[in-house]
């Protein structure tokens, strides 16, 4: 387990941003104790200061995961938010979409959001925005990237996408594998 | 009718000439009674009809009776689906008081049957084997359909029973013979084996002349394999655990499915909102009980209660009602450090960490690395972030780190107790194996005993916990860490569940044994499981046999022989023996024990090497002969030796420091600057000769 490089915290921050914009600061500096991110087998985990110490005495070999991953580094160094992360993005998300219960399942099983499915969406929604999607129910699904702006979202017909799908909780019990 | 009769309860009857005139309201009732007009009693109750209006009536149940007979298809509920049929007929009539589960005799009524029964089996000649066949065939006929209550056929068979050679025959060589060859269908199997439980209940009224106890349990047990499809060893295992009526019961609950149970997850929503929306969905559940709070039995449900969207975003989590327990028993504190040395597939650690609230720290381990991978997606979904996940062996757990508040350990067993989840144990397990378990078990129980701290302000208590019901793997593991540790059972906090056993066989368990619990599918409703709750109350690691001076390892292991009996092994060793002795010695003589205290922190500072120490009680005991005074020599010798290499760790232990210091209290004699009896022997032969010289 390794702290993160310079390049790697920014690769990273740049993706959370999309998503919760500048909040990153109240991932790292909580009220209750500071957090810090950390690299082990290419996956980034968040863990509070106490657990990492913890987490020292354990060998590389026979370490499988610690506190909550985040998400991993590709070959190509690129980042890859994981459907993990989704209870720390939840809160802090700018941009939220609601989805109607209909179209609930078909998110969940990865398909992208279409007009129809569309229960709400929040103002200022820009194109290519991260947004989080909840059901209207208010329980979070995951997260994806907005397809259209919100002034389109009005006006564009049902059957076309508006939110691309990213990642969503159905992958707990699709892709279990790929959590480690 | 005045008083209540109940003729269940057989009143004893006075010495004197009336009661011997007065038989009984069930004899005066049967002089009334007669076959045809029992329908109308089942059906007036308490009240009187004439019998006219009825009789028509009785006559169109005896033919639908008789269909629904031909229907039925478990011979040993006939007749109670019989009852059911009657009870069914009889609604019409919109009785509520006919309280019977299975129809509609009163007491009374029965016992009046019973001894018109007794009368007529009396002249009759059966033949043992048709009276089985005759139970069957009658209920064809016309007699035997007013049985309605199942009861009370038992009880007729009963009373036929003992007036004839015992209904039940075992069967002979030729029967045999014959059933190797064509096997008997799965119903007669089936009442042969209620028959023979029956007879074995009530032994000796109901054996054949001639016939052994042990021949029908072995008949039993050949039935019970073939009906249920265990191997033979396990057959004799379970019927060692239970009494033969709650083996069946027991081997009936294996034949069905727990009922499905979710735990709410108190860190994501509460059990009323979860609750509600899946109702919304269209589950059918309810609480599961006064003892969980977060518990829900799932009773059917229109979509996959694993898959709603609830379960997604990690609001419930899918566990059985069983794996509830050994959390409860652990409860963890806030802030605590936590370890769950067989953790996968993550159920309990997850719900320890709601338990805590997300704060301190749990460590997640299991030596499975495939199984791992389902504790990390369980940890994620429900939203825990305090765990950290490791895949370690279990046994070499202390040395990666030691220091736990608390330790769960659900140690892997045989799996005999959710036989309903895997029916392949009943097959699959034999001796070797449950040997095989319990020596896994006894290793991981003690890495676990070595990651508690006892010192700990706030726990030092370990859980184990198996699915298991098997003795070799619960109550022998316990005790056998109760003598290699210093630890002690606990109350685990749950008021169901039975009692663990302190004696099974012919091995006899520590008494403590009583506090830890067994659950049984059979009558918990949830799998079979063990649950016991240890304390720790001393970081210090008893050796195994004081005589043997092996290297000490580290710091917190020290020898220290401790000064409870109880604890030691049995050896035949001769220190062994005195020690106990020793023990006796010092509780009387507290005092001693305070100067002592010093002297041996004299002793400490001046021998504080550990090597010198062995060669030199080696050399000590060499020098020593093999006389009582000598071992007592020995003895303090030995202990200061120990006293040098024990660690700090002693000096703090309260009690503990007490009674070594008593067991010290006979190194005075070097700690005074004297020497031993023999030494000053030796020295004054040595003398005697330089003065000779």
């Amino acid at each position: 387990m390794r702290p993160l490089t310079d390049e790697e915290t920014k690769t990273m921050f740049e993706k959370l941003s999309k998503y919760i914009g500048d909040n990153i600061k109240l991932l790292v500096d909580r009220p209750d104790g500071s957090y810090c991110f950390r690299l082990h087998n290419d996956r980034v985990y968040y863990m509070s200061e106490k657990i990492l110490k913890l987490a020292t005495h354990i060998s590389r070999d026979k370490l499988v995961s610690v506190g909550t991953c985040f998400g991993k580094f590709t070959k190509t160094i690129k980042f890859r938010l994981h459907i993990t992360a989704l209870d720390f993005l939840a809160p802090y998300a700018k941009f939220k979409v609601w989805v109607k219960s209909g179209a609930e399942q078909s998110f969940l099983y990865g398909n992208h959001v279409l007009k129809a499915g569309l229960g709400r969406i929040t103002e200022n929604t820009m194109q290519y925005q991260g947004v989080v999607v909840y059901s209207m129910t208010d329980v979070p699904l995951g997260f994806g990237v907005a397809a259209k702006s919100t002034l389109e979202c009005r006006q564009v017909d049902p059957m076309s996408i508006v939110v691309f799908h990213q990642a969503d909780v159905g992958e707990f019990i699709r892709n279990e594998d790929t959590l480690t | 009718m005045g008083r209540k009769l109940d003729p269940t309860n057989t009143v004893k009857r006075g010495p004197g000439r009336k009661s011997r005139k007065q038989k009984g309201a069930e004899t005066e009732l049967a002089k009334f009674i007669t076959d045809g007009d029992y329908q109308m009693f089942l059906k007036t109750h308490n009240n009187w009809i004439s019998i006219d209006e009825h009789w028509e009536e009785e006559e169109e149940e005896e033919e639908q009776t008789k269909q629904t007979k031909k229907g039925a298809k478990d011979q040993g509920k006939k007749s109670a689906k019989l009852g059911i049929k009657e009870v069914e007929e009889e609604e019409d009539d919109d009785d509520d008081e006919m309280v019977d589960d299975y129809g509609a005799l009163l007491p009374i009524e029965r016992a009046a049957k019973k001894e018109k029964k007794k009368k007529e089996t009396m002249a009759q000649e059966s033949d043992d084997d048709d009276d089985d066949d005759d139970e069957e065939e009658d209920e064809d006929g016309g007699d035997k359909e007013k049985k309605s209550d199942a009861d009370s056929d038992e009880e007729d068979t009963v009373q036929a029973n003992m007036d004839e050679m015992d209904a039940f025959r075992l069967p002979d060589a030729e029967e045999c013979e014959k059933e190797s060859i064509i096997p008997l269908d799965l119903k007669t199997i089936y009442q042969r084996i209620k028959d023979n439980v029956d007879v074995l209940c009530n032994f000796s009224t109901k054996r054949e002349v001639g016939k052994e106890r042990s021949e029908y349990i072995s008949l039993l047990k050949k039935d019970l394999c073939t009906y249920y499809s265990y191997n033979n060893f396990l057959i004799e295992k379970l019927m060692d655990l239970f009494p033969l009526s709650e083996l069946v019961d027991f081997l009936e609950a294996n034949e069905i499915q727990r009922p499905v149970t979710i735990r709410t997850n108190t860190l994501k929503t509460r059990r009323r909102d979860l609750a509600q929306a899946l109702i919304n969905r269209g589950v059918n559940l309810d609480p599961l009980g006064k003892w969980s709070k977060v518990g829900l039995v799932i009773y059917d449900s229109s979509v996959p209660v694993g898959a709603t969207p609830e379960y997604l975003s990690g609001q419930y989590m899918l566990q059985g009602a069983s794996s509830f327990l050994p959390v409860m028993a652990l409860s963890p504190q806030e802030g605590e450090l936590v370890l769950d040395m067989s953790s996968a597939p993550g159920g309990k650690t997850t719900y320890i960490a709601q338990l805590m609230r997300n704060t301190g720290m749990i460590v997640a381990n299991d030596a499975n690395a495939d199984r791992l991978k389902s504790v990390v997606g369980n940890v994620h979904r429900l939203g825990v972030t305090n765990t950290v996940i490791c895949n370690y062996d279990g046994r070499q757990f202390p040395k990666v780190m030691s220091g736990f508040d608390r330790v769960l350990l659900d140690a892997p067993c045989s799996g005999t107790g959710v036989i309903a989840k895997d029916p392949a144990v009943k097959t699959s397990k034999d001796e070797a194996d449950i040997q095989r378990s319990a020596h896994l078990q006894k290793e991981l129980i003690l890495s676990a005993i070595d990651s508690v701290n006892a010192e700990s302000s706030s726990g030092g208590y370990l859980v184990y916990c198996t699915c298991s019901i098997m003795v070799e793997e619960n109550e022998w593991v316990v005790d056998y860490a109760l003598k290699k540790r210093n630890v002690k059972l606990v109350p685990i906090g749950l008021d169901f569940g039975k009692e663990g056993f302190t004696r099974f066989k012919e091995r006899r368990f520590h008494p403590t044994l009583r506090l830890t619990r067994r659950f049984y599918p059979h009558s918990h409703n949830m799998d079979g499981f063990f649950v016991a709750k240890f304390k720790k109350f001393s970081n210090v690691v008893p050796t195994a046999t004081a005589g043997k001076e092996k290297d000490i390892t580290d710091a917190p292991e020290a020898t220290a022989v401790t000064g409870s009996p109880e604890e030691k092994p049995s050896k035949s060793d001769k220190k062994k023996k005195t020690v106990p002795g020793k023990a006796g010695d010092l509780k009387g003589k507290p005092q001693a024990n305070g100067t002592a205290a010093k002297k041996t922190a004299n002793i400490k500072k001046k021998g504080k090497r550990d090597s010198p120490a062995g060669p030199k009680k080696a050399k000590i005991a060499k020098m020593d002969g093999e006389t009582v005074q000598e071992a007592e020599a020995k003895k303090p010798a030995v202990k200061t030796a120990d006293d040098t290499k024990a660690s700090k760790a002693e000096k703090k232990e309260g009690s503990r420091f007490e009674k070594k210091q008593g067991k010290n209290r006979k190194a005075t004699t070097k700690a005074n600057g004297r020497m031993g009896k023999n030494k000053f022997r030796k020295l004054k032969n040595m003398l005697r000769k330089k003065g000779g010289e």
